[in-house]
């Protein structure tokens, strides 16, 4: 049964070493829905984030798979655990003065928030699951969204592991 | 013994001499940290980017290289090195279409677990990304095809790259590293210091297996009725051909080894039942497909070897040894899976492994099968028949010469009649089919077993994928006995056009190749041609006799096929036997 996975992956800084990576998914049929990097708690490590869909069976194997990459220190099943998963998402949508108010009575529910105010329009930013971000995407639909940039995920075990 | 202990005592000097700690530029670095990873041997070819390090071989006598005629003819001969030693293969390119010419020899060591340093040089880092002239990004081209690799921005680290390189190259599942040198850090000048220590977090080997699983395996083989083992090149790359044929004796299980791991147990030991998959043994095939124990040593379950895998091996319980714990479960679903060194899982297994006693009606009907379906073929008083000279070759040879093979039917006859007897004694492009590979893989193997007879058997197409290698033996007086069974066509594709395709033979006529006798010659390669058996006798053992590199084209009959064969889509036991039914 395909399901989504969120995998963590601790990487040598070295140049390359996100085409390693993400050569690895292509050629080898693994699916790729949002990938993130960054630097981690290490110097000279990078932590990415990779969320992927498919069985347990393939699930394994990209685990498996990016272990022998040189420049891979660890792979981290982080779905399999409680985790915070978080995406933040930037909507430039159409605002006329008259309908701001009711766009930014959304943006406070959802508790996001405007960081731009153009003459027709505003970029909101809103941080959260990705469900979250979805619904944002659902809400302001309706008045045109004119531009949309996600980062995709990056996520965290709970607790002190 | 004093003539040894001198040689020992110059050996320690040289090594002193090459580590000693000075300003020498980045060439002289990768020359004299190749030396200190004891390597007698590069295969090469020089270009633009590689001047300062050819200049740095100029004069230094300690450094032996082969100019080959191609880049491809460089690289396979370093994996025939690779292969037929058990070292490290090493090769050295020049940028762009130099390391690009090299692309197909990386994929195919890789593909087949083979040992290989790649040298490659570039551009100056200040024109990389430029498009400067002979500029590729072979780094990112062979990412797919590398175990690892390296662009060396600064000369400081070629010591610890090359190093790392070697330690990656031959340890765990072995495979090519390429390290890629910029032409401006082959010139920089630093202080050498040689490094001796490895330090990579991201790469720890499993070589240790879990005990529990190995009395897993052997409570598995007190209860099998009817176990095999499939053996694989693992067993050969981890040197476990001793505890192979120890584990073989205690467990009287029968043995099939694949293509890549034929000379891993001796063809003629009694429980072997040659090698299984589209052209195997028809016995290998019926025992796996009836087995309740399969036990793969070091092989990785490749569909030449399976057929198709929904139907293989359906009532056996799968035990699947490998340092490479990716291979385990990708392709057949594992019962017990041990991560591990095969040597070092067998040393283990052999401390407690029992004869398989539930497994006797097994094993006769095992020899019933043996006896009554080996390989076969119509041999003929008219026609040579290229089965026949592959047995003339093992009889010449005594079953003792390392045998390189190009890719089609004559691969599949060598493997089929020419019995191997000793690990590392067949030269084999088993994953990635490459033509090509078989004469120039023998330049390599014979430089690296300098009093073995090495034979090169090709057919008339791949050999002309790269003779041009025959210079290399005329010139270095390379003793290769290169036969080429000629019958006029790409037999394995005609096989297949009149297997499956109908008798629609498209684009497989060779007639118009060069004459091979004159063509050997024109490179001072004694050359001879044999068109029956008679002749082929005394031409092959004249060749053999001969001290040097010498070629033999047999004239053999057009349309033979390779049988028994496994249709692609079927299970192993479908098989088609053709002559031998």
């Amino acid at each position: 049964m395909n399901t989504k996975h969120t995998i963590a992956i601790l990487v040598n800084d070295q140049p390359g070493v996100l085409q390693r990576v993400s050569g690895l998914f292509g050629r080898r049929g693994f699916n790729i829905e949002s990938i993130t990097v960054g630097a981690s708690e290490e110097p000279g490590l990078s932590r990415m984030v990779i969320v992927t869909t498919g069985d347990d069976h393939t699930l394994e194997q990209i685990q498996k798979q990016l272990y022998k990459i040189i420049d891979v220190i660890k792979v981290i099943d982080i779905g399999s655990s409680p985790m915070v998963g978080r995406e933040l998402g930037l909507i430039k949508v159409n605002a006329e003065p008259s309908a701001r108010p009711e766009i930014l009575g959304v943006v406070e529910t959802f508790r996001a928030a405007v960081v731009d105010i153009g003459p027709n329009s505003l970029i909101v930013q809103v941080v959260g699951d990705s469900d979250k971000i979805d619904a944002m995407i659902e809400l302001m639909k309706p008045y045109g969204i004119r531009e949309l940039s996600r980062t995709g995920v990056t996520a965290m075990i709970r607790g002190a592991r | 013994m004093s003539a040894q202990s001198a040689t020992l005592k110059s050996k320690e000097e040289l090594i002193e001499k090459w580590s000693k700690p000075e300003v020498i530029s980045g060439s002289e670095m990768l020359l004299r940290s190749l030396l200190l990873e004891g390597v007698d041997c590069v295969f090469g070819y020089p270009g633009g980017a590689v001047l300062y390090i050819y200049d740095a071989m100029y004069g230094f006598e300690d450094f032996n290289h082969l100019l080959t005629r191609h880049e491809q003819g460089a690289i396979h001969a370093a994996d025939g090195y690779a292969r037929s030693t058990g070292k490290v293969g090493v090769c050295i390119a020049t940028s762009g279409p130099g390391a690009t010419n090299l692309v197909t020899g990386i994929a195919t060591a890789y593909m087949d677990s083979v040992p290989l340093v790649v040298i490659t040089g570039n551009v100056a880092t200040g024109l990389i990304g430029t498009d400067a002239f002979q500029e590729a990004d072979i780094v990112g081209i062979t990412m797919p095809i590398t175990k690892h690799s390296y662009m060396v921005r600064d000369a400081k680290e070629l010591p610890r790259v090359i190093h790392e390189a070697f330690h990656i190259a031959n340890t765990g599942r072995k495979g090519p590293v390429l390290i890629d040198i910029p032409k401006d850090v082959s010139a920089a000048k630093a202080l050498f210091q040689p490094v001796t220590e490895v330090n990579l977090r991201g790469y720890h080997p499993t070589v240790n297996p879990n005990r529990n699983q190995v009395d897993k395996m052997i409570r598995a083989i007190e209860k099998a009725e009817r176990p095999v083992l499939l053996v694989g090149g693992g067993a050969i790359y981890s040197g476990a051909h001793e505890e192979l044929h120890e584990f073989v004796t205690k467990t009287q299980i029968p043995v099939t080894t694949t293509l890549l791991g034929l000379g891993a147990l001796p063809t003629g030991h009694e429980l072997h039942m040659g090698f299984p998959g589209m052209h195997g043994t028809w016995t290998a095939n019926t025992a796996i497909q009836n087995a309740d124990l399969l036990i793969n040593i070091g092989a990785r379950f490749d569909d030449r070897v399976t057929g198709k895998l929904q139907g293989f091996a359906p009532n056996a319980k799968v035990v699947h040894i490998d340092i490479d714990p990716a291979e385990i479960g990708k392709n057949v679903p594992t019962d017990i899976p041990i991560v591990g060194d095969v040597k070092t899982v067998l040393q283990l297994a052999n401390t407690l492994a029992k004869r398989a006693d539930q497994a006797d009606a097994w094993r006769a009907q095992i020899q019933e099968w043996k006896a009554s379906k080996p390989f076969k073929f119509q041999d003929s008083d008219t026609e040579l028949k290229p089965q026949w000279v592959v047995s003339l070759i093992h009889e010449t040879t005594n079953g003792d010469a390392i045998v390189t093979t190009d890719v089609g039917q004559h691969q599949m006859w060598a493997a089929q009649y020419y019995p191997f007897n000793k690990p590392r004694s067949l030269v084999t492009s088993g994953g990635l089919g490459t033509m090509g590979f078989g004469f120039p893989s023998a330049i390599g193997a014979q430089m690296g077993n300098p009093d073995r007879t090495v034979v090169s058997i090709n057919g008339d197409g791949g050999m002309q994928m790269c003779a041009q290698e025959l210079a290399i033996c005329a010139i270095h007086n390379i003793p290769v006995k290169v036969v080429i069974l000629n019958n006029q066509v790409l037999g394995m594709v005609r096989q297949w056009q009149e297997l499956i395709y109908d008798n629609r033979y498209s684009h497989i006529d060779l007639a118009g190749s060069p004459d091979f006798v004159k063509l050997g010659e024109a490179y001072g390669v004694k050359s001879f041609r044999a068109t029956n058996k008679e002749e082929a006798r005394e031409v092959w053992e004249a060749a053999l006799r001969h001290p040097g590199p010498a070629l033999v084209e047999f004239v053999v009959r057009k349309g033979e096929n390779v049988y028994p064969m496994v249709p692609q889509g079927s299970t192993i036991d479908q098989m088609l036997m053709g002559d031998s039914e």
